[in-house]
């Protein structure tokens, strides 16, 4: 800030005031369009609604609705263990890439490099990554043919596509990077003296890895199994397309009573669903707290 | 656009005494030198906004509108669902909606469309009585389901509730409508289809589709239990929670069974799941049969012995849409059934809702062909001039009375719509 607006500020306002000010513009930004319409979405949860009109009003039965139907816990289990499987699938491949990246490659040049080939990948959208599995794993894929040629297999393998598998497999791909990327920058600002002085200290090289490095990356797992717990979690196209409209998720499950304009009902899940991502994520930071290391 | 609806508010007593509704044609066929030239002037300037799905949002029907009536047409195409979301929650973000007979049922009653006088459209009287009085012809039954005379008229100029009989107010205009029934792939079932049933027959285990689309899906899946003889629904678009139950739990006995390779939402998915051969038969659409044809890959669009499940659109009017603009949209819904847009749909093999306009738009060949069942005597060309079907072929299912004649049911909303969607994700969850 130049010292005559400065100035200007101050004669304006109290000197307690300007962080206040210098504030103020993020927080208008987070009140429109984060506060707003996620209070407006807690208020239509409670609202009644018949198939064409939404009836402003004050009942519990979406929440009824929601919580105790026996397909809302399937679809969260469901959903749930989609999260599991990816989250650890994407978290051990995260951290090698990860690792390589930050300790075997030598150079920041070559680093930077091969971190910019791993983003590659998403420079196109990520329903065309998701779509182009389609070909590859289908029943006359390019997969299933090519192991049929060789002889491996006589009967085409089923599963690869519209399956649960096919669904893990495009989220691990979708995902991964938002694993490497914090767990990256969190390797990179390790203190290389620490490693030499585990060297020195007799330390084997996994060692190193399970009492220095894993626990120096803590932060950047956090940050990384953020982002790919609520994306999975909220997720609801990948489910579709690569499940071919098979399996559920909460997302999946929300998209459907949108489509209905039964929005009142979307709103309770909606709700639910961000309290059980708000509670994951809480429970993340309680394990580790991310802003020691940043 | 907004500063032309001003000005052409104002001058609306103008344009009234002008003689507006000859004007279009006039200007149409290029003998606008007579008139006032204000008015070609200003309705170069209109732009109708209208959203609908990729069925009808046809590039080249704006083209031939701006041709033909002079004003702009701009379109958006949105799925199924996203058009009745739209409709509902958006309804000054456009001029015209193209939207089926099953979602105004949902639509209407809230209030953001107009009804259409009726005595502004120059053809109403030769419109398919489907839409009139319900019946195709005088001894037909009306079929089960949101049957689009139903839903078609409402009891007054600001009425919102739908009338059971033809009234001088119209919710939509038809526009396009079809039977739909099963795709097959001829080459891969390797015997006679049939029936509904043949859906769920183990011997196509894993290779089998239906819609996604909860309240279209459903019906697909009571046809096939109707075929089963399992049970007799009462009304199949508008099952009680027992029938619903009945229904939920059959889908989801076959999906444990391994029957069902995917369910698909979108017209492509459609496509690629049956070009692919991940799925030898499913619930498909007839514009979806002829791109699979299209590749080369034989598909047909099988006939039923338990009949068709249909639906229609039209296009209705918003509820802000005046003046001007509203006059425009009038002269647009009256060019639609004038003969050129119904040729090219019927080309499609949609069918239009004014016959006798669009039989003059087309040939001898390809009237005896799409609509009378008859073999054809050249190629038959897609609108963008591709050939569709060679010489010699019968349009599967035949004419235009024996489609049209054996719907079992039309595309609808139930009364127990929110229980339905309830089971549907416990189908989907399962």
């Amino acid at each position: 800030m130049n010292p005559g607006l400065r100035r200007a500020l101050s004669r304006l306002s109290p000197p307690g005031l300007t962080p206040y000010l210098q504030a103020a513009l993020l927080a208008l930004v987070l009140v429109c369009f984060l506060l707003l319409p996620i209070i407006a979405i807690a208020v239509v949860s409670f609202f009644d609604y018949d198939s064409v009109h939404i009836i402003p009003s004050f009942i519990l039965g979406n929440y009824h609705d929601v919580l105790f139907s026996e397909v809302t816990w399937n679809t969260y289990l469901s959903t749930l263990r989609f999260t599991a499987i990816v989250w650890s699938v994407t978290l051990v491949v995260g951290f090698w890439v990860a690792f390589y990246l930050a300790f075997e490659v030598r150079g920041k040049g070559t680093q930077l490099v091969l971190f910019l080939i791993c983003t590659i990948p998403f420079l196109t959208s990520n329903i065309i990554r998701m779509i182009s599995w389609v070909p590859f794993l289908g029943r006359e894929g390019l997969l299933n043919t090519a192991l049929l040629r060789l002889g491996l297999i006589h009967q085409p393998l089923e599963f690869l596509l519209f399956s649960d598998f096919a669904v893990v497999l495009a989220d691990v791909h979708l995902y991964t990077l938002f694993m490497v990327t914090p767990i990256f920058n969190t390797m990179m600002r390790i203190d290389r003296r620490l490693i030499e002085a585990a060297v020195d200290g007799g330390a084997r090289s996994w060692q190193i890895i399970a009492n220095v490095i894993l626990p120096l990356s803590k932060t950047g797992i956090a940050i990384g199994s953020i982002f790919v717990v609520t994306l999975v979690m909220g997720d609801f196209i990948t489910v579709r397309l690569m499940s071919g409209g098979q399996s559920a998720s909460v997302g999946l499950m929300i998209a459907n009573q949108i489509s209905l304009l039964q929005y009142p009902a979307a709103c309770a899940n909606a709700v639910v669903l961000l309290a059980v991502v708000l509670l994951m994520i809480a429970g993340i930071l309680r394990i580790v707290d991310i802003r020691k290391e940043l | 656009m907004t500063t032309m609806s001003r000005r052409g508010v104002g001058r609306r007593g103008l344009l009234k005494t002008a003689g507006l509704a000859t004007l279009g044609a006039a200007a149409g066929s290029g003998a606008i030198t007579g008139f006032p030239t204000i008015w070609a002037q200003q309705i170069k300037n209109v732009t109708i906004r209208q959203f609908g799905t990729g069925v009808s949002n046809l590039n080249a029907i704006a083209d031939k509108v701006k041709q033909d009536l002079g004003f702009t047409l701009q379109m958006t195409a949105l799925d199924t669902d996203a058009v009745t979301q739209k409709a509902v929650t958006q309804p000054r973000s456009y001029d015209v909606a193209d939207i089926e007979y099953f979602a105004i049922k949902k639509v209407f009653p809230t209030g953001v469309m107009q009804p259409m006088d009726t005595k502004r459209i120059k053809l109403f009287d030769k419109i398919v009585p489907i839409f009139t009085t319900g019946k195709l012809t005088p001894t037909s039954v009306v079929a089960q389901g949101t049957a689009p005379s139903t839903v078609a008229f409402v009891d007054g100029k600001a009425g919102t509730k739908f009338a059971p009989h033809p009234t001088e107010w119209a919710t939509l205009i038809p526009t396009i409508y079809n039977a739909d029934t099963l795709g097959i792939r001829p080459d891969l079932v390797g015997r006679p289809i049939s029936h509904w049933k043949d859906l769920v027959d183990p011997a196509f285990k894993g290779k089998t589709a239906i819609l996604a689309i909860p309240g279209i899906g459903i019906m697909d899946a009571a046809m096939v239990i109707e075929s089963l003889g399992m049970m007799k629904y009462v009304d199949k678009g508008n099952m009680t929670k027992a029938e619903i139950d009945k229904t939920v739990a059959f889908l989801i006995e076959t999906k444990k069974s391994g029957q069902f390779r995917a369910f698909w939402k979108s017209f492509d998915e459609s496509v690629n799941l049956m070009a692919s051969g991940e799925v030898v038969i499913q619930s498909m659409w007839s514009p979806a049969v002829a791109a699979v044809r299209s590749k080369g890959i034989a598909c047909k669009y099988q006939p039923l012995a338990e009949g068709y499940r249909a639906w229609a659109g039209g296009l209705g009017l918003a509820k802000h849409l005046s003046g001007l603009e509203l006059d425009a949209a009038y002269e647009y819904i009256n060019w639609y059934l004038s003969g050129w847009a119904g040729a090219y749909l019927n080309r499609q093999g949609y069918y239009s809702a004014v016959l006798e306009t669009a039989q003059k738009f087309m040939s001898p060949d390809e009237w005896g062909y799409w609509m009378e069942g008859k073999p054809a005597q050249a190629d038959i060309l897609s609108p963008e001039g591709k050939v569709m079907e060679k010489a010699g072929a019968v349009r599967d299912g035949g004419s235009f009375t024996e489609r049209m004649g054996h719907v079992a049911c039309w595309n609808s909303v139930m009364t127990e719509d929110r229980y339905m969607i309830q089971k549907w994700n416990e189908f989907i969850a399962a």
